[in-house]
């Protein structure tokens, strides 16, 4: 067990007759040591828990059997969600079809609350039970971004949403907004 | 007759064994906390309001360079992995390095670098650059890592670790190839931090 000196230290030596002059005590009061050591020790056992990594569940549609053809879908219901470079994000209604030369109005919006949450939350969309997001993401755009649509889905509570494959029509639609 | 009152002296406590105590339990736990094999790629998770705890899982990680690794939870599972691996791809792994196959953390090699990977020791696997397990369909690395992981441990989870700045296509290819045959995997988790706000 440590100790701490007491009285001016020499003490066991015999000194001369000279009467020598008042040495101080170097008594240390430990006690503001010990708290300030327990609560380091406590707060980083509670912050340890902070960084605990959590994950979100994702389920992808079953691939379709090739035998049976695709299943038609209504124009509207249809919400083609287009992820970008740079995070940009686009989004427009209908069937992608690639042989159609009509120009796609492609509407540009964002990640906040007042960008693509408000437009999922309309209630065109949100009482429309056949309402159904395809998620598309350019080859160049950023996990992140994807997470965070994916994040979006579940703040919107939107059931139905897939992720697919972009097709090169979309790209170049998209590369020709961004820039 | 004056009554002498007995001096009074403070009550003073050696508090000295008690910050020694405090010391050993700060030493204790900054050595046991480093047990955990380290990541050979740091990864910046994307934040998100997800708050399901991480399962027992396989982890598929992708670093920011379009790096691949893999991770099993789950030490006699890895041994089962390192055995059926070993035997079917003609690795020859040895029972010592299977041993320390089941103690190593995440790891991307191809099969074929995987027994030089586990016989460098570990301070040199920590400074060797991992090239990541190759994502073409022709060589189906991933793929067969995947399929025999799960064979060794069916109740495993696929969870994907992601660095949030990873460039899509490589996740893309990743998801491309959880789904397709042999694996046909639809259910996996994606790893998530906290979102401040929300």
């Amino acid at each position: 067990m440590a100790e701490v000196p007491q009285g001016g230290g020499g003490g066991g030596k015999h000194k001369g007759g000279k009467p020598k002059g008042k040495k101080s005590s170097t008594h240390i009061d430990m006690t503001p040591m010990v708290d300030l050591a327990f609560l380091l020790l406590t707060f980083f056992m509670l912050t340890t828990s902070f960084s605990k990594p959590k994950t979100m569940e994702i389920m992808m549609p079953d691939k379709p059997d090739p035998t049976k053809p695709p299943p038609v879908i209504n124009e509207h219901n249809v919400m083609n969600l287009i992820i970008g470079p740079n995070d940009r994000l686009f989004y427009y209604f209908g069937n992608d079809d690639p042989k159609s030369t009509e120009p796609i109005h492609v509407e540009s919006t964002n990640y906040a609350a007042d960008g693509i949450q408000k437009t999922l939350l309309l209630p065109e969309y949100k009482n429309n039970k056949q309402f159904m997001v395809l998620i598309k993401a350019t080859p160049d755009s950023k996990y992140k971004n994807v997470v965070n649509i994916f994040d979006i889905m579940r703040i919107t509570d939107s059931r139905s949403y897939a992720l697919v494959d972009i097709s090169p029509k979309e790209i170049e639609l998209i590369s020709a907004q961004a820039h | 007759m004056a009554i002498i009152k007995p001096k009074r002296s403070t009550p003073r406590l050696d508090m000295t064994p008690m910050v020694d105590l405090a010391f050993l339990l700060v030493t204790f736990f900054m050595l046991t906390t480093k047990f955990r094999p380290e990541d050979p790629v740091p990864v910046d998770i994307p934040p998100s309001s997800a708050n399901i705890p991480k399962p027992l899982s396989l982890t598929i990680t992708v670093s920011k360079d379009a790096r691949t690794f893999i991770d099993m939870d789950g030490k006699f599972s890895r041994q089962r992995w390192a055995e059926t691996l070993s035997k079917d791809f003609k690795l020859n792994l040895s029972d010592d390095e299977i041993a320390t196959f089941s103690n190593m953390g995440a790891f991307g090699v191809p099969m074929t670098g995987l027994k030089s990977l586990i016989d460098m020791g570990t301070a040199e696997r920590k400074a060797y650059q991992q090239p990541g397990i190759p994502l073409d369909s022709a060589s189906g690395q991933l793929s067969n890592y995947l399929l025999y992981a799960r064979e060794a441990d069916p109740s495993l989870r696929i969870t994907i670790k992601g660095d949030r700045d990873t460039d899509f296509k490589t996740i893309s290819q990743v998801l491309k190839i959880i789904q397709d045959k042999p694996n046909e995997i639809t259910r996996f988790n994606l790893l998530t931090t906290m979102k401040a706000g929300i």
